[in-house]
């Protein structure tokens, strides 16, 4: 299969990809890992004319921790999410997810910023964020904005990037005492996108109260959907058997799946209740300080 | 709209002009000629293309020739040095790694790969490792057997474990 012609850049900082975009428009598309559209072009659902190379720009790929957060490089890998001490150490929700997504050569490849700019439903890191509540630096023109991530995902493969911005950096807020999280994906095979997957991330106070709540779906609407139903079951509430039915079962209720070759709908809104108790109790568990 | 790049594939730098939308695989295939590197899927799936860029294991079907440029890669035809099999390629043939063949050179560079950096891997890192690549023979029983052997001698031959990237 032979992608469409086009005419290739490779600019050497991020205001000469932004000219770029500036330039040629919706014409040009930025690459980025590429595993989700150079397979698109292949196909030729994707012809751009201008493609624009960011993997030569420097200091776009890192996993650092400031004051207030976990900073991203929006070219940091997947796979160097799953090799990450540091995730692995303190962010277990992002741990968890780094692990399952695509298989170990694609991996190696994809990025989390292109993953999330492509704002396909079905892609992980759209659920943990959600779940994370984590911020997404866009820059452009005019220089860098941050989006709250509940405002990023518009529509499917439709984020709230303007066509002259470029996703940079991803934020996630550092985890707060008694803090755990969980990822859990149920798929046919390895390298499949998810049947259905939830995303949890919870703090728990000296009492064992749940504080904050975030519960990220993924593949079960037209986009990455928070159940903030779910998350409101929970708040305020000790995370026993019978909250966590309740919230289970409000962030099935929430869910927006379509039957396809993957499962009918009521199928994966089911799985949508099993992951969401499983998840929550792993992440209880972690919050505890096991596991 | 051609474009002149410079690629190291198995320790030798080759100079091509090549237009833009020429995937990395057919680069590697048709213009250097090394066709070890097969092209099973053609969508991203099975991992029969795996090659080494800069010490990683991708699939060289969905990764532009372009991108490339000045980059290190390794190819199947990289493992064996001065005639000699590579513990991995050993490895596939002592164990009978292969049933029809056609996934092995992805399967020994995913394996290289995993063994650079763990030569003591369990038998669920193997699995894990190999995990994005197929093999629709399902002989999956001995590939782990093979990696298992290459992974033995590499630890008792460390000298024999490099390629020619």
């Amino acid at each position: 299969m032979i992608p469409d012609r086009f005419e290739y850049f490779v600019p050497k900082t991020v205001p000469e990809a932004v000219g770029l975009l500036q330039r040629y428009g919706p014409e040009a598309k930025l690459l980025a890992g590429g595993h989700s559209l150079i397979p698109l072009m292949k196909l030729r659902l994707a012809a751009p004319r201008y493609l624009v190379d960011l993997n030569r720009i420097p200091r776009l790929a890192y996993i650092e921790e400031d004051g207030a957060a976990l900073r991203i490089g929006a070219l940091t890998r997947h796979g160097d999410l799953e090799a990450s001490d540091l995730v692995r150490a303190r962010y277990p929700l992002l741990a968890d997810a780094a692990r399952v997504i695509a298989d170990p050569l694609v991996r190696n490849m994809g990025t989390i910023g292109g993953s999330l700019a492509h704002a396909d439903p079905a892609g992980d890191w759209g659920a943990v964020m959600l779940a994370a509540r984590a911020e997404i630096v866009a820059t452009g023109p005019r220089g860098a904005r941050t989006i709250p991530i509940d405002g990023f995902f518009v529509d499917t493969f439709t984020s709230a990037l303007e066509p002259d911005e470029i996703l940079t950096e991803i934020r996630v807020p550092k985890p707060q005492r008694g803090g755990g999280g969980a990822y859990l994906k149920l798929e046919r095979k390895v390298g499949d996108f998810a049947i259905a997957a939830v995303g949890v991330s919870l703090g728990l106070d000296g009492r064992g109260t749940c504080g904050e709540v975030g519960i990220g779906l993924c593949n079960v609407g037209p986009t990455s959907l928070r159940a903030k139903r779910a998350e409101g079951a929970l708040q305020g509430q000790k995370p026993d058997d019978a909250a966590i039915a309740r919230a289970a079962e409000a962030a099935a209720t929430e869910s927006d799946p379509v039957g396809d070759l993957r499962g009918p709908a009521e199928f994966k809104r089911d799985m949508v209740r099993v992951l969401t108790a499983r998840a929550l109790r792993l992440a209880v568990q972690r919050a505890k300080g096991g596991a | 709209m051609a474009q002149r790049i410079s690629v190291t594939v198995n320790g030798t730098t080759h100079e091509a002009e090549v237009e833009p939308r020429l995937l990395f695989v057919h680069f590697i295939r048709e213009v250097l000629g090394l066709t070890g590197t097969h092209i099973g899927c053609d969508t991203t799936n099975c991992g029969a293309c795996t090659v080494l860029l800069d010490g990683r294991p991708v699939k060289s079907c969905t990764i532009f020739a372009v991108q490339a440029d000045g980059r290190a890669v390794m190819t199947v035809e990289g493992l064996a040095r001065d005639g000699a099999l590579h513990p991995v390629q050993e490895g596939f043939h002592e164990k009978h790694g292969l049933q029809c063949g056609f996934c092995t050179p992805g399967m020994m560079m995913t394996a290289y790969a995993l063994l650079q950096r763990n030569a003591n891997p369990t038998e669920e890192e193997i699995r894990w490792g190999i995990s994005g690549n197929l093999c629709r023979c399902t002989g999956y029983v001995n590939i782990v057997e093979a990696v298992k052997y290459a992974a033995e001698k590499v630890r008792s031959q460390p000298a024999a474990a490099g390629g020619r990237s």
